[in-house]
């Protein structure tokens, strides 16, 4: 996956956060998203290991070694913000009080099913927020490509990886175009840059609905 | 318990005995409490441990020097995967791995502070992490019964203590520390700094006095 599709990716991501809104990133993809975020946007970030109100990452010596996001990379407070312990933080995750997740995943099914932590037969020993994040959050947008490195479909009919969540994600955005969970059924809602409806056909594993939006169409 | 609150490094990790559960604060090395960490590395015998920790340090610092002695016989954690050792050493079945998402690792060791004999939680609900688990249908939403952490001796690090062992943290250094200090028979705080009774704002104190049992100046 190159530089320029990661960021791609992250770009349509960050146009579904709206104003007011909380908003905790994942590792990977998610984490470019503020490069594409307006200093007025309005969104709230949120880190798992205890911080609302996530600044960008620090220049010279506004770096602090007590201060990291969940990635455990240097992360800025901005004004306003609050620290609290890590039950408080996922006491806000699985309350509901955190409006949107965005995260990686390995596969997504046309139910749903988010399998974002482990791989069989390699190392299955790190899940961390993974799963409180995926239930707890109000809105889950995952951001992936469309293939694995193998040039697998992500987007299948049942999950072949260990289940992060069952029916959790809402939103799906790879390269090619946005996918939509209406009522628990799949939609293709919208097409990126010069993608066609058979493009994304050849790599998509699930079935789904065709539900371009307006303006979209032919697009 | 004033007078004695305060001890050196060397002698609170006497208290560490082989076959403890031993809870260690941070999120990967921030707000870990690396001076008592060294010091039950190079002052104490105690083997056979069982380590409450999110992390299992990292390759040669933190806990990950307690890895390497081999006196880790099992770590309760959200994410081995940041110590490349501590993946190794579980692979080769050297220690024992329990695998806890990091909001229900955070809650348990909380219900475990607080006298609860555990909690039902929709997190991990249908996944291989919950094999094995009570479920429960709670207004209908699958639920997972998961018991409550207690350990032996908690080792955590706060940035201010005053000499009666009122805790201050700091940023996102406080993590898991302030639930530890709470769950534990033995509970240890080092201190990056240690001001007299009085110098705490009150409402400013995040573990009261009363959790703590020893104080260590960090070195």
């Amino acid at each position: 996956m190159t530089d320029d599709v990661k960021a791609r990716i992250a770009e349509r991501a960050a146009r579904e956060l709206h104003p007011g809104e909380v908003v905790n990133l994942g590792i990977g993809i998610p984490n470019l998203i503020p490069g594409f975020l307006d200093a007025d946007s309005g969104v709230v970030l949120h880190t798992e290991n205890g911080l609302l109100g996530v600044g960008p990452r620090p220049h010279g010596d506004e770096l602090d070694p007590d201060l990291i996001d969940a990635a455990k990379l240097p992360i800025t407070a901005l004004p306003g913000a609050a620290y609290f312990d890590s039950a408080t933080s996922f006491a806000m995750i699985r309350g509901g009080h955190i409006d949107v997740a965005v995260l990686g995943a390995l596969e997504v099914s046309e139910r749903g099913d988010v399998a974002n932590w482990a791989v069989p037969g390699k190392d299955v020993l790190g899940v961390g927020g993974a799963m409180d994040l995926v239930v707890g959050a109000k809105r889950v947008i995952v951001t992936m490509t469309s293939t694995s490195s193998r040039g697998e479909p992500k987007i299948v009919e049942r999950c072949s990886y260990p289940l992060t969540a069952a029916g959790a994600a809402d939103v799906i955005v790879t390269e090619l175009a946005v996918f939509r969970f209406v009522d628990g059924e799949l939609h293709l809602t919208e097409l990126l840059g010069d993608a066609t409806v058979a493009d994304v056909e050849a790599v998509t594993g699930a079935r789904y609905a065709v539900s371009l939006e307006e303006s979209h169409v032919g697009g | 318990m004033t007078a004695a609150l305060s001890i050196s490094a060397e002698e609170a990790v006497s208290v560490v005995r082989s076959g403890d559960t031993v809870m260690v604060g941070g999120f990967g090395l921030v707000g870990a409490p690396l001076t008592l960490i060294d010091a039950l590395v190079d002052h104490s015998g105690a083997t056979d441990l069982t380590i409450v920790s999110n992390n299992i340090g990292e390759p040669g610092r933190g806990l990950g020097r307690l890895l390497r002695q081999g006196r880790i016989r099992r770590g309760i954690s959200s994410y081995f995967t940041s110590n490349p050792e501590a993946v190794a050493a579980v692979n080769a079945g050297e220690i024992e791995a329990t695998l806890v998402p990091q909001g229900t690792f955070a809650e348990a060791i909380r219900a475990g502070g607080a006298g609860l004999g555990g909690f039902y939680t929709p997190v991990a609900v249908g996944t291989e992490l919950a094999d094995g688990k009570e479920e429960r249908e709670i207004d209908g939403v699958r639920h997972v019964l998961e018991k409550p952490i207690r350990a032996d001796v908690a080792l955590v690090y706060a940035a201010r203590a005053d000499e009666l062992g009122n805790l201050w943290y700091r940023r996102t250094a406080r993590n898991f520390n302030p639930l530890m200090a709470t769950a534990a028979s033995v509970t240890i705080a080092e201190a990056g700094e240690i001001v007299a009774v009085g110098e705490l704002e009150p409402e400013s104190v995040v573990t009261p006095h009363l959790y703590v049992d020893h104080l260590v100046a960090a070195a």
